[in-house]
């Protein structure tokens, strides 16, 4: 298994937030201090490269118009960390190239991250949640399409080397695309695409051999959506590659006091709050859901997932805190309970969790808990772990 | 639904339009506005009185097709010329409310050898002022007690009870929802070329409008109504977005000069 060091960048030098209406698209950017936004991107830089140097992969994001998020350019930061760290993997999860609305672009910049990083990328592609949709202002009723059309070219650009070629889709026309540079990699980085609820979405991504990833959720959704992607694999028959990755909040401690009190300061994340109008854009979901959130059945996950105990969070394997050993056996528990997983993307730092706590934790992660989970074995499509025994 | 409506569907370039009609008369076109509010409404029983009233569910709408390609009401007044044709209709009165309108005004600056006068009520479809002006209230990233404060002159108005809809009528709700998301998103609620289009209009034309509409104001309906060659405007007291549902026998008053 590897694990992944993982920071949304948030600012959390905010008014009361109870006097806040929203943390996103229309918070006003009268309350973001530019020395303090210079102070709090060097820290959580540093952070990725004390996680580099304690041996943990690196993964970033990018949100946009939030104070939850302000790495509003995950290729930025991952341009700087190919740069300055030199072991551990980058992900960037992911490109919003539903949203973003140049696919080349994206796959000459991921192309050249590899290049500089010499083959140490993996690039992920996001629809991009929903309040996204604001800030972009793309068509909310038709991400999924361009998101597939998006990542479809890119590969074809990052494979194609009998060039230039010409694409006129739905969303994008090009003309003699012909990409330089070519990715370190071949035939390309993994690909990784993140995901919810829509079991069609898995299974495309299952089909492609891509690195499906979810996050915050209950163990027994993981479970739904890793056995969709497993059963797909396995329905197709298809080539290497791929995997599962879960993110939960990750907090490790000396003593179970500590780590509840840390636990306590990642919530401020599954905290955040934003007004309805930007909760469910219009036909951001399917219509079927739409009916479900007209009869009061559908509220989404962040919603679900806010008013709850500490307790039920660690429980659901939404949280993980605790001492390393405690770490170590609810990661196991995780991982058996969803029937295994490659990928344990922690969100180690969120809300005003400060540089010395955040690193602590990381440090005892690495060290103590880390070699207790690294050699759980991958997790394979069923037919393909029956033939190579 | 009057026992006298007639509901069918009609097949458009491999399209199914649900069309429903009602009265008897010269034909009357109603496009219906995004939420298909008109359906029930008393004011349309006064006009199939008179008319010949042909209300088809815009594509997307209802239970209406959607095909890809369809992406903005440019494309949908096509279709909607195609269903005249269709329906071989003559001396047609077309009134257009609300998204139903910007359509209407869509088909009248293409082709009006089938269309007698068109009526405009609150009619989305232009960009007025400038780049950083707000001509259309963007009801997207307002908090829904705000819209429905600036649509109705009585916003109480705005409240639909879903608990007492069937899944097949939630299904409507939720797909006229997205598909107005889909044709009115980016450019927001206008076709920024119609604005250039609009002198081409050579039938009469009335634009009614809510004195109270927040969504779209009076000055837009005016400056919408000099755009048109010769075109009237009329307003509606203690209507919003709707006047032909909140004030419907003010709204028949200040239609009827005009259709008769």
């Amino acid at each position: 298994m590897l694990a992944w060091h993982f920071t949304e960048m948030p600012y959390p030098n905010l008014p009361p937030l109870e006097s806040l209406s929203t943390m996103r698209v229309s918070l006003s950017n009268q309350h973001y201090d530019p020395m303090v936004g210079a102070d709090l991107y060097n820290r959580y830089l540093d952070e990725y490269m004390i996680a580099d140097d304690l041996g943990l992969n690196l993964l970033c994001n990018e949100h946009h118009q939030t104070a939850t998020c302000i790495d509003v350019a995950a290729p930025l930061t991952a341009a700087i960390l190919a740069r300055q760290t030199s072991k551990g993997r980058i992900c960037i999860l992911g490109n919003p190239v539903a949203n973003r609305g140049d696919p080349l672009r994206i796959a000459e910049e991921m192309a050249m991250i590899d290049c500089i990083s010499r083959g140490r990328l993996d690039v992920g592609f996001v629809r991009g949640v929903p309040y996204e949709i604001f800030a972009a202002n793309t068509n909310p009723t038709q991400t999924v399409e361009r998101l597939w059309e998006g990542i479809d070219l890119c590969v074809k650009a990052w494979t194609t080397t009998e060039g230039p070629f010409n694409f006129e889709g739905r969303f994008t026309h090009r003309r003699a695309i012909n990409l330089w540079p070519r990715p370190y990699q071949t035939p390309h980085p993994a690909v990784w695409i993140t995901g919810s609820s829509d079991l069609d979405n898995i299974k495309k991504a299952a089909a492609r051999g891509y690195v499906f990833a979810t996050f915050l959720q209950p163990h027994a959704k993981v479970k739904w959506m890793f056995d969709g992607y497993r059963s797909a694999f396995r329905d197709t028959g298809l080539p290497g590659g791929g995997g599962t990755a879960y993110m939960p909040l990750v907090y490790t401690a000396d003593t179970e006091e500590e780590a509840e009190k840390g636990a306590r300061e990642l919530t401020w994340y599954l905290a955040a709050k934003s007004e309805p109008q930007y909760r469910n854009p219009p036909g951001y979901v399917p219509v079927e859901f739409n009916v479900n959130a007209l009869k009061g059945t559908f509220t989404g996950r962040t919603d679900a997932m806010r008013q709850k105990s500490l307790e039920f969070l660690k429980e659901e394997g939404v949280m993980v805190y605790g001492t390393p050993d405690s770490v170590a056996e609810q990661i196991k528990r995780l991982y058996n309970l969803v029937g295994g997983f490659d990928h344990l993307l922690m969100m180690q730092q969120a809300g005003s969790l400060d540089h010395a706590r955040t690193v602590k934790s990381m440090t005892l992660f690495a060290k103590e808990v880390y070699p207790q989970i690294k050699d759980l074995a991958r997790t394979k499509p069923l037919e393909m772990a029956a033939a190579a025994e | 639904m009057p026992s006298t409506a007639r509901s069918s569907s009609v097949s458009i370039q491999n399209l199914t339009l649900e069309v429903e009609r009602r009265g008897a008369g010269t034909p009357l076109l109603l496009l219906a506005g995004e939420e298909q509010l008109e359906r029930e409404a008393p004011f349309v029983d006064a006009l199939a009185k008179q008319f010949d009233v042909i209300i088809p569910s815009l594509p997307g709408f209802g239970v209406s097709d959607r095909p890809d390609w369809i992406a903005n009401a440019d494309d949908i007044s096509y279709i909607l010329l195609d269903l005249l044709d269709e329906l071989d209709l003559s001396d047609v009165t077309v009134l257009g409310c609300s998204f139903g309108g910007w359509v209407a005004a869509e088909m009248a600056v293409k082709n009006t050898s089938r269309i007698s006068r068109l009526v405009l009520v609150d009619a989305y479809g232009i960009k007025v002022r400038g780049p950083y002006d707000r001509d259309i209230m963007d009801i997207w990233t307002s908090h829904p007690a705000e819209v429905a404060a600036a649509k109705w002159a009585d916003a109480e108005k705005a409240k639909r009870d879903f608990s007492q809809m069937n899944d097949e009528q939630l299904t409507v709700v939720a797909r006229n929802i997205e598909s107005f998301a889909r044709f009115a998103w980016d450019p927001y609620m206008h076709n920024p070329k119609l604005k250039q289009r609009l002198h081409r209009i050579d039938v009469p034309a009335l634009l009614i409008w809510g004195e109270k509409d927040g969504i779209v104001d009076t000055a837009y309906g005016e400056a919408y109504a000099n755009l048109i060659p010769g075109a009237k405007f009329a307003t509606i007291a203690g209507a919003g977005h709707y006047p032909h549902l909140e004030a419907p026998d003010s709204f028949l008053a200040a239609l009827h000069p005009f259709i008769n």
